[in-house]
């Protein structure tokens, strides 16, 4: 039979980084899952050719230090009856301390990757050595900038990109023992935004003691949409921990 | 307690921070308690150098079972976290449950190359103590060091309290009672614990023994004490198959070099390539039994999700029922499983078991012939003979391999330019046959300067100069530039040359060491790091002379810097092994010929464990099965452009 015709089943899972482990890397993420689903002994799609490798599809990269409440990959499976409870449950004693695995749907054949489809990241930022009213002023500023025009190296050229229109919401939260809260809501088309990047818009620049990106966003037709429920199949295969 | 609170501020700061963070499969958070010793178990390099060490994970899990002793890990941090560790006062940790290095009872390094030693010293001024045993209070870490390296303790003598000769699996256990009895007692005298660790067989503690020197030359290395060793034996585990470690290998989260699954499948190797210090002190061949190796597998993929088990060794094509144990191996987890066996010999055969594990992808196979002319391999005993050699070539191209990496040695004993070039001949002759079978053959040359070792015949052999290690590097380059298909890599000489200085120094290479590490330089196995003039000009401030440590031939009845360590084998077949390298008389593997007395087995009532007695199918390598009929092929005619270097005879 042609590979290509062979019954499949994509299934998006949300999962948690956070911890220690989350001074891994994305690329250092990407070997742990394939690691760790070789051993839930699962049918994992494989790609073709000379050194074959599971096929996963990883969104939106999560700097190497921050945690998140909210990270996805697509997972292809071999065969058309893979469940979502049966896919978590196996994953609980195979995943490393600090990544958990927290949520699941199946896919509809076509369903846009998440590096296209999501379109929005909340972030929260624990800054220390400043206060909250310090911090509130610094968030009056950057609000009402017109335009934020930062300097980015990419491919190893130095682009000039305005942050302004990425920055979708901005305010103070909560005091913590070392500091205060920011949260930041960051667009990520057609180039994420970074809270690394937010920082150092303005003096003084504050210094982040823990960055996690708690929601991803998929906009659709003015709503915000959780990835697990975009692209996913209806009826019996209802999408797990939704939030 | 834990640092982390801390060391949580410093990592963003840090270039990969995720070699500090532990966490992998198969790690332990021992609860330590009064009763138990703690060991930190340290790699002086960094973690993804250090983390797939073998013997450390060994000793890591033998302690952790035990009631009496917890063990974690650390490994030296890179420059720049240690420059916010310093920074932050912040000193060397454990990486499993971050603990500083003085909350232990011993900081215990594993030592498998000599440009780490200024690493070392460097870990223990972190840990927070003197650097100088000497200085040392009765209360402060034990420091301890084991692995190849320590067959020459001394240039380390002053700065490590106790040494730990051949296999850890047993001495482990009664190091740790030796401790535990200090422990116990208030660790209120430093000098009992060091007494009790020199009781220990296997166990050397320099500061009992007198040294003593007559101008530059090595008189003495006597004890002070009469119940303390003369001479110290290595330690030799007798039957493999009553240490099935590790039983869980540590998975890392972040990519270390030998990501995979290592299963060690027989220790020690009687080849007897006499450049080689790992197969001469590791003897006698001790065979895992297959059906344990095959568990160990398929137990060990399992657990830990990769999808490449390498079966180790120091020559893995000479396990016995190689073939049956491959096959095994490829059958686990659906045939998705990838095995890779380092250190093969050269030989058709060889290729055929590499043709079995790598059905899919045929890119590139290594082979290490270590010299290019076959006299040159008679000498160092290396005797892969040209037709194995040429029809271990033909057969890779002929299956698909169509890139072939030629490891060698230069700076060998009595080689001249003829030997140089003839690796070049070698080479073109290679990428000759590969032409009939494919269209863009290649063959990498990579070439090391010899560095002679303790405990090998070449141990009394003047190490070559870094000018004349270079000249023929050179010279092989411009012989090998022209050929399309050829590509040549090197060693630097200059690392050679203070890899020499340290292989065969006595104690007073211990403040060229000390010196260079004060000026900052660590990590000196990293090119980026390495600085040649302070280690030249160290030695020159200490008024020792380079020439003597390294280029110097010494002489049979010349007192060695280990001659108080014993590795099992006689001095006296030794020597007579290096007569018969300079006399270019091969010798045989005694695994499957009559024993020749070296010392490994008599003297310590052992004896070899292979399955199979009679030697694997296909080569004459290391076999001293030169085939009849075989006329060693003639020199390569060139013209020469240097001449090379004889050893004293």
């Amino acid at each position: 039979m042609n590979p290509n015709q062979a019954p499949r089943t994509r299934i998006r899972l949300r999962y948690s980084k956070a911890g220690r482990i989350r001074f891994t890397s994305h690329r250092d993420v990407a070997r742990i899952w394939e690691r760790s689903l070789r051993r839930t002994g699962l049918p994992v799609a494989q790609t073709e050719g000379f050194s074959p490798r599971a096929k996963l599809h990883f969104g939106l990269a999560l700097a190497t230090g921050y945690e998140s409440e909210a990270e996805y990959l697509d997972v292809d499976f071999k065969c058309a009856d893979v469940a979502v409870p049966d896919v978590l449950d196996a994953l609980v004693s195979v995943l490393p301390d600090g990544i958990a695995a927290t949520g699941g749907s199946v896919l509809l054949p076509g369903a846009m990757s998440l590096q296209q489809a999501v379109t929005i990241c909340d972030w929260d930022i624990e800054l220390i050595d400043v206060t909250a009213d310090d911090l509130a002023e610094w968030v009056d500023r950057v609000r009402g900038a017109a335009t934020i025009v930062i300097t980015r190296e990419r491919k190893g050229q130095q682009i000039t990109d305005d942050l302004a229109p990425q920055i979708r919401a901005l305010e103070v939260g909560e005091s913590t023992s070392r500091g205060v809260r920011l949260l930041a809501t960051l667009g990520t088309q057609p180039r994420a935004a970074r809270p690394s990047e937010l920082l150092t818009v303005f003096e003084p620049q504050y210094r982040p003691v823990l960055i996690q990106r708690t929601r991803q966003w998929i906009e659709q037709d003015g709503a915000r949409l959780e990835p697990l429920m975009v692209g996913a199949a209806p009826a019996q295969h209802t999408p797990v921990g939704v939030q | 307690m834990s640092i982390w609170p801390e060391l949580e501020l410093v990592l963003p700061e840090v270039s990969k921070p995720a070699r500090y963070i532990g966490g992998e499969g198969g790690m332990v958070e021992p609860e330590h308690h009064p009763s138990k010793v703690a060991w930190l178990l340290a790699y002086p390099d960094t973690y993804e150098i250090g983390l797939p060490n073998q013997g450390l994970q060994i000793l890591y899990e033998i302690l952790n079972e035990r009631d009496d002793a917890v063990a974690e890990r650390a490994y030296a941090p890179w420059v720049d976290m240690e420059a916010e560790m310093r920074a932050a006062g912040l000193p060397l940790f454990s990486v499993d449950t971050h603990r500083r290095a003085g909350d232990f009872d011993v900081l215990a390094f594993n030592l498998s190359a000599e440009l780490v030693y200024t690493n070392l010293l460097n870990c223990i001024d972190l840990a927070g103590i003197p650097v100088r045993a000497e200085q040392r209070a009765d209360g402060d870490l034990l420091i301890g060091a084991g692995g190849h390296c320590t067959y020459n303790p001394e240039p380390l003598a002053d700065f490590v309290d106790f040494f730990v000769l051949g296999d850890g699996e047993e001495v482990v256990s009664e190091i740790n009672a030796a401790i535990s009895d200090w422990k116990r007692a208030g660790k209120r005298s430093r000098q009992s614990v060091l007494r009790a660790l020199a009781a220990v067989e296997g166990v050397y503690v320099p500061s009992l023994y007198d040294v003593v020197y007559d101008g530059p030359a090595l008189v003495s290395i006597t004890p002070r004490f009469a119940d303390v060793p003369a001479v110290v034996e290595k330690r030799t585990v007798a039957d493999l198959a009553a240490w099935p470690y590790p039983k869980r290998q540590l998975v890392p989260l972040t990519e270390v070099v030998h990501d995979r699954l290592n299963v060690e499948v027989f220790r020690g190797c009687t080849r007897g390539c006499r450049f080689c210090q790992a197969g001469m002190i590791t003897r006698p061949v001790r065979e895992r039994p297959a059906e344990q190796v095959r568990t160990m597998v398929a137990d060990g993929l399992a657990r830990s999700g990769y999808d490449e088990v390498a079966l180790t060794s120091l020559s893995t094509a000479d396990f016995s029922g190689i073939t049956e144990v491959v096959s095994a191996t490829m059958d686990c987890g659906a045939g998705e499983v990838s095995v890779s066996l380092p250190s093969l010999r050269v030989d058709a055969f060889t290729v055929g078991l590499a043709a079995q594990i790598q059905r899919a992808r045929r890119t590139g196979l290594t082979f290490a012939p270590e010299a290019g002319s076959w006299r040159m391999r008679q000498v160092i005993n290396k005797l892969i003979d040209e037709r194995d050699l040429y029809g271990a070539v033909e057969s890779a191209f002929s299956q698909g391999w169509r890139r072939m990496k030629l490891y060698f040695l230069t700076g060998l004993p009595t080689e001249t330019d003829v030997d140089t070039l003839a690796i070049g001949e070698l080479a073109r002759n290679c990428v000759e046959l590969g032409r009939a079978h494919t269209k863009n053959p290649s063959v990498t040359v990579s070439l090391g300067g010899f560095v002679p070792k303790p405990f090998t015949p070449f141990q009394w052999f003047g190490q070559n100069t870094v000018s004349e290690l270079q000249r023929k590097i050179f010279l092989l380059r411009d012989d090998i530039k022209r050929n399309r298909g050829v590509q040549m890599k090197w060693h630097d000489p200059k690392a050679s040359l203070v890899e020499g200085i340290a292989s065969r120094g006595d104690r007073r290479i211990g403040r060229v060491i000390e010196e260079v590490w004060r000026q900052g330089g660590t990590f000196q196995e990293w090119s980026e790091h390495f600085d040649y003039d302070r280690w030249t000009q160290a030695m020159d401030r200490h008024g020792l002379s380079v020439d003597w440590y390294v280029h110097r031939h010494r002489t049979e009845d010349e007192v060695l810097p280990w001659d108080h360590i014993s590795a099992g084998l006689h001095k006296d077949f030794l020597w007579q092994d290096w007569r018969d390298a300079l006399n270019e008389v091969g010798l045989e593997d005694c695994r499957w010929t009559p024993c020749y007395d070296c010392g490994a087995c008599t003297g310590y009532s052992i004896e070899h464990i292979v399955a199979s007695a009679v030697p694997p199918a296909g080569g004459s390598q290391g076999t001293g099965q030169v085939p009849t009929g075989y006329q060693p092929p003639r020199a390569v005619e060139v013209q020469l452009s240097g001449v090379g270097e004889r050893a004293s005879s």
